[in-house]
């Protein structure tokens, strides 16, 4: 490949890129490569990726850009990293690609593939949702990515257990890793995905995945996710939900630590009834750097989103939350609503926030709304007041400004472990 | 079991307090009045051991310890009470959890043993009656879309759980009617006994005909400029201040 790219590493992403042996998947993967020659990896000034410098954070850490092989992991490293109590099909990713052995799953009313077993009509799906042209590294991911998964569940069929996913990462050789995931839920269908990533050791990888969704009418899915990696761990998740009539699709994202993580979050409500909910959580220490940018299209009448991220900022840590709403002509009756509060605890830590709303339609009810403060000191003095410990009544003022988010977790195991999780981190904040 | 001695405090630079001097000993009822601004909540705050205010100068001693040299929760373990004028809205805690909490890391400082949640609960049972606090506002958040009257007995009932022996209620009675005003008097009657004293900051004499003061003090800007018995809030109620600033503003020219 000697054509001329529009920046440097652009080109060498685009060199090492894999060129996947699924013969179906090779137009779709030439789009990708032909979208990253024109447009090229993100540049300092882009507006979408304008306080997240991803190409610069990527020139300085990543010198092996070609794909990280299996990383050495066991069935012990497995199970330390399992939630507890919590009953689920478990399926573990080994550097992107999804490991048998250690996954551990019934394929009771779903059924699950790899990319390379798609037939024709199911590989056509891929990349129909999360385009190659909304998003650079959706483009990338596309050029690169080597095995996907595909999650089939059939119309009518309610999947009873969650999904455990868990994604173990090591650079290994290349430092680049490239899930790909589609989920094909049809009408009438319920599922949970919770999802965890982890870091095998402290060096720098690239994790740049995937994850298609489709919500056929009236199905109903929870997505859940942690970042908690290590403080070397660059990543972008696209994430991309088309959510059909009378669908709901909520996700949760709670984030603990990463060098830099920039999570694209799109929900597309497609037609009426149909619900789209974003909560997220971000909670950071040192130097991680959070990055969320949602968007949500209301493109038919009468669908309802809702969005509330919060965040505490200690340290040097940054935040930044990007909240788009788009309402087209048609989507009357939309209701649409967004909040993003942030507590600083540190003169430097920051937090860019800021909501888009473009409203085609009249009739239309649309809420947002974004906080920036410091800890309440005169909430805080009252509990001292009351003879409770400094250090106990900050936890509890904290605590509850994270609670709200997790309130919104519906499976009991998990939400208890992210209590631990929250807790164990607003200890140290 | 107070005393207080010269004591000056400022906020951001400038001064508020200007030498006040007050003794308290157990089982009195202190009120104190003033007009606005005049320091009466200044003086609450530095002793709960509000941050914001600088002591520049005196010393108040509380039990024999140095109240001033105490952190806000030391404090409040040792025994000090303080009603706020404006209780402070506390979302996403609940009510009960917060005076668990607050209860038992008192009563760890005391030495007393951690009450589990069933002698929480009865304990809360029986204080509850004491100010006719209704069940439902004790899990909702702190103080949260609280009614005036609900968070000033909120202040009362938290009085209560803690067994305080300073008790400084910070204008308790001001937006209540006359039904609250009885049921937080009564609170407050109940709660007294020989070896604890209260200090009640008011504007209005009505509440020293429930809670009936051995003095009543005022203040005016940042000093105790007059002190008598309870019938001097009475001159008060019906001449008002000007002659007391009068007194005060002329003697200084
Ligand atoms: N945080 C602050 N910053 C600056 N000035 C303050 C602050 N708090 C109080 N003051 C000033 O200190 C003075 C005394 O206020 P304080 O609240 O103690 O009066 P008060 O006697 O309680 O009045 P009121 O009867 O209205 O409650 C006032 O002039 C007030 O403006
Ligand atoms: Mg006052």
């Amino acid at each position: 490949m000697t054509t001329l790219t529009k920046n440097k590493i652009t080109e060498s992403f685009l060199e090492a890129a894999h060129l996947t042996k699924a013969e179906n998947l090779v137009a779709l993967q030439q789009k990708g490569i032909d979208f990253l020659k024109n447009e090229g990896l993100p540049a300092q000034k882009a507006e979408e990726y304008k306080f997240t410098h991803l190409s610069k954070k990527l020139e300085a850490n990543i010198s092996n850009f070609g794909a990280a092989s299996k990383a050495s992991l066991n069935a012990e490293q497995v199970k330390a990293e399992l939630i507890a109590d919590l009953d689920a099909h478990l399926l573990v990713f080994n550097n992107g690609q999804l490991d048998l052995e250690l996954s551990s799953f019934s394929e009771d009313n779903y059924t699950l593939k790899s990319f390379a077993d798609l037939s024709a009509e199911e590989a056509q799906k891929i990349g129909t949702i999360a385009k190659v042209e909304k998003d650079p590294f959706a483009a990338l991911n596309t050029t690169s990515f080597e095995q996907g998964t595909y999650i089939h569940i059939a119309k009518g069929k309610v999947v009873e257990k969650p999904f455990q996913v868990l994604y173990f990462n090591q650079a290994n050789g290349g430092q680049v890793i490239s899930p790909r995931i589609y989920i094909d839920a049809e009408a009438n269908t319920e599922a949970t995905f919770i999802e965890k990533i982890i870091s095998l050791d402290e060096a720098a990888y690239f994790l740049n995945s995937v994850t298609e969704v489709k919500v056929s009418d009236n199905s109903h899915l929870h997505y859940y996710k942690i970042q908690n990696e290590s403080t070397s761990a660059i990543e972008v998740n696209n994430f991309v939900t088309d959510i059909h009539r009378d669908a709901t699709f909520s996700a949760f994202t709670l984030s603990l630590q990463g060098d830099m993580i920039r999570n694209n979050l799109s929900l597309n409500l497609l037609d009426s009834g149909c619900e789209g909910n974003m909560y997220g959580l971000y909670l950071l220490d040192g130097n991680s750097h959070v990055d969320n940018h949602t968007n949500v299209d209301h493109t038919m009448p009468h669908a309802d989103s809702n969005e509330l991220y919060k965040g505490i900022l200690g340290d040097k840590s940054r935040g930044v939350f990007n909240g788009k709403i788009f309402v087209r002509q048609d989507a009357q009756k939309t209701n649409a609503f967004q909040q993003n509060n942030n507590i600083l605890l540190s003169d430097d830590a920051i937090i860019n926030t800021k909501p888009q709303l473009e409203i085609w339609a009249d009739d239309v009810k649309c809420s947002h709304g974004c906080t920036t403060g410091q800890l309440d000191d005169e909430a805080l003095f009252y509990l001292q007041a009351r003879g409770i410990g400094k250090e106990e009544a900050r936890g509890l003022l904290l605590y509850a400004f994270a609670g709200e988010i997790l309130d919104h977790i519906k499976i009991e195991a998990f939400k208890e472990y992210c209590i631990s999780l929250v807790q164990e981190r607003l200890g140290n904040l | 079991m107070l005393s207080i001695k010269n004591l000056h405090a400022s906020i951001e630079g400038t001064p508020i307090l200007k030498g006040i001097n007050l003794e308290i000993k157990p089982g009195e009822v202190h009120a104190i009045m003033g007009p606005n601004g005049s320091g009466k909540s200044t003086l609450a705050s530095v002793l709960a051991g509000r941050e914001e205010y600088e002591v520049t100068e005196g010393e108040v001693t509380f039990n024999g310890k140095d109240l001033l040299d105490l952190n806000p929760e030391d404090r409040a373990r040792e025994g000090v009470f303080l009603a706020f004028q404006y209780p402070v809205e506390i979302p996403g805690v609940s009510t009960t959890n917060f005076l668990r909490t607050a209860v038992n890391q008192v009563r760890e400082y005391r030495g007393q043993e951690q009450l589990d949640a069933v002698k929480f609960l009865s304990l809360m049972k029986e204080k509850m009656k004491l100010v006719e606090i209704d069940q439902k506002l004790m899990s909702r958040a702190l103080n949260e879309g609280f009614s005036g009257g609900e968070k000033k007995r909120n202040e009362i009932f938290q009085m209560a759980m803690l067994e305080p022996t300073l008790s400084i209620l910070d204008e308790t009675d001001s937006g209540l009617d006359i039904d609250a005003l009885r049921i937080v008097s009564n609170g407050v009657n109940q709660l007294k006994s020989p070896d604890n004293a209260t200090i009640v900051v008011t504007h209005y004499q009505r509440l020293l005909d429930y809670i009936v003061p051995d003095f009543v003090h005022v203040l005016y800007k940042g000093r105790i400029v007059k002190s008598g018995s309870k019938e001097l809030a009475l001159d008060l109620e019906e001449k008002g201040y000007d002659w007391i600033k009068e007194d005060v503003d002329g003697a200084s020219v």
